[in-house]
């Protein structure tokens, strides 16, 4: 999917794509045997197309990227964490519809 | 035509999907009535996105993976002309010739019939620290976070299909896995049981209810009530599945459709008409006895053919 509008990151980029951001960051922690996650997944794509001027939706593959879900406790996916000036600031546990997650995301998206 | 036309009066609105909204979607587009699915936001798919293998669907002899089978049915429904749209129904108008419909993003389906296949929903513990603790170690999907609970000992609530499922799929990652139920037997089928019980990773605390979940932001572990003996103990987890069963997604029509005491819909049985002329409900929406992917899409198939009798009766 070269034409995402959301952005790929890794533990090893985590510090640079999201923490160090200027805009804030939603990361979706997904992986490919998560249902729910697939469900998000388009939703995600809306928003960040959508609101591209205000926020960055990034996308971090569990399975692959071990360290960064960890230290965040994550427990259950799909979670969206937010993240402005290097701080976690909002986490969304679970699958929800479009509409429920611009209400809980509000704040963010300018 | 445009599916979202609010000028548009479709022949039948499908609302939901898995088995039962997916096989009402091709029975009804194979009888050309040029259906709309409202087949969920985020539950498009049914209950069987959240399960690995299905072993007991008839034509698959080597079993088909939960997602994979519903992928495979929505398709066959698109590819004969169903409209699927990935909203869940927020308001339904059900009494009257013409039925009208609002999707979660403000479009109005107006429709001469409806098929209800709502499905159902998790049922909670209904305890004061789930919700708190929801995604901090207590889950509803062993599939999406059992891989967070690697050498970890935690838990399943239940003692029904889904209940062992969860269990034995959960004992590739966890270190051990105590199933907790209530009576000293189970109600899940003979070949999940023998699996269950023969697991050396699976132990089971019988005769035992949940009563409260342990931990500040995270779960620690539960405590356990003896059903018989009214002893109270305390079980070491980090983690805690609960597939204690689920409750059908009826809020909507409620009011307008009639429903048991349960509040699943109630059908005048063979049939899938309910009480609103024109409005048909099949799938676990209906049915708390079989609940399998194979009685839901036959009950979709009933529905289909119900609305076709139905809309050719009052042209």
């Amino acid at each position: 999917m070269t034409d995402a509008a959301t952005r790929v990151v890794t533990d090893d980029s985590f510090a640079t794509d999201v923490l160090a951001s200027d805009k804030p960051v939603i990361v979706d922690f997904w992986a490919p045997w998560c249902g729910p996650c697939k469900m998000v997944a388009p939703i995600l794509e809306d928003i960040a197309t959508e609101h591209v001027a205000s926020v960055v939706v990034a996308k971090m593959n569990v399975d692959e990227n071990p360290k960064t879900p960890a230290h965040y406790g994550i427990t259950s996916i799909p979670t969206l964490n937010v993240y402005s000036g290097g701080e976690l600031v909002k986490t969304i546990i679970g699958a929800k519809p479009k509409a429920a997650l611009l209400a809980d995301l509000a704040p963010y998206l300018g | 035509m445009s599916a979202t036309d609010p000028t548009v009066v479709h022949d039948v609105v499908i609302v939901g999907s898995g088995p039962a909204g997916y096989t009402a979607a091709v029975y009804c587009a194979r009888a050309q009535l040029a259906p709309v699915l409202l087949e969920g936001a985020v539950t498009a798919g049914g209950a069987l996105m959240n399960t690995t293998e299905v072993e007991n669907f008839p034509g698959f002899a080597e079993g088909i993976m939960g997602p994979e089978l519903m992928e495979s049915m929505r398709a066959q429904a698109a590819r004969f002309g169903t409209t699927i749209v990935t909203d869940d129904a927020v308001e339904m108008t059900l009494q009257g010739a013409i039925k009208q419909i609002r999707d979660g993003a403000g479009n109005e389906y107006l429709a001469r019939s409806v098929i209800l296949a709502m499905g159902s929903g998790y049922r909670e513990l209904g305890l004061e620290n789930e919700k708190r603790l929801s995604g901090h170690g207590v889950s509803w999907c062993a599939t999406c976070d059992g891989f967070f609970f690697r050498d970890a000992d935690i838990a399943v609530v239940g003692g029904g299909d889904s209940a062992l499922e969860e269990a034995t799929f959960l004992t590739r990652f966890a270190r051990s896995v105590t199933v907790i139920h209530r009576r000293d037997s189970l109600r899940a089928s003979k070949i999940m049981q023998e699996r269950a019980l023969n697991d050396p990773k699976i132990t089971f605390a019988w005769n035992s209810a949940v009563e409260d979940l342990l931990g500040d932001d995270k779960l620690t572990g539960v405590v356990l009530r003896d059903t018989e003996t009214n002893a109270a103990r305390e079980l070491d987890v980090t983690g805690l599945f609960i597939a204690i069963g689920h409750d059908p997604r009826s809020e909507l029509i409620k009011g307008q459709v009639d429903l048991d005491d349960s509040e699943y819909v109630l059908v005048d049985a063979p049939s899938t008409n309910t009480n609103i002329p024109g409005v048909f409900a099949c799938g676990d929406l209906v049915d708390h006895t079989y609940r399998q992917a194979i009685t839901a899409a036959g009950t979709g198939c009933a529905a289909a053919l119900d609305a076709e009798r139905f809309l050719a009766s009052s042209h």
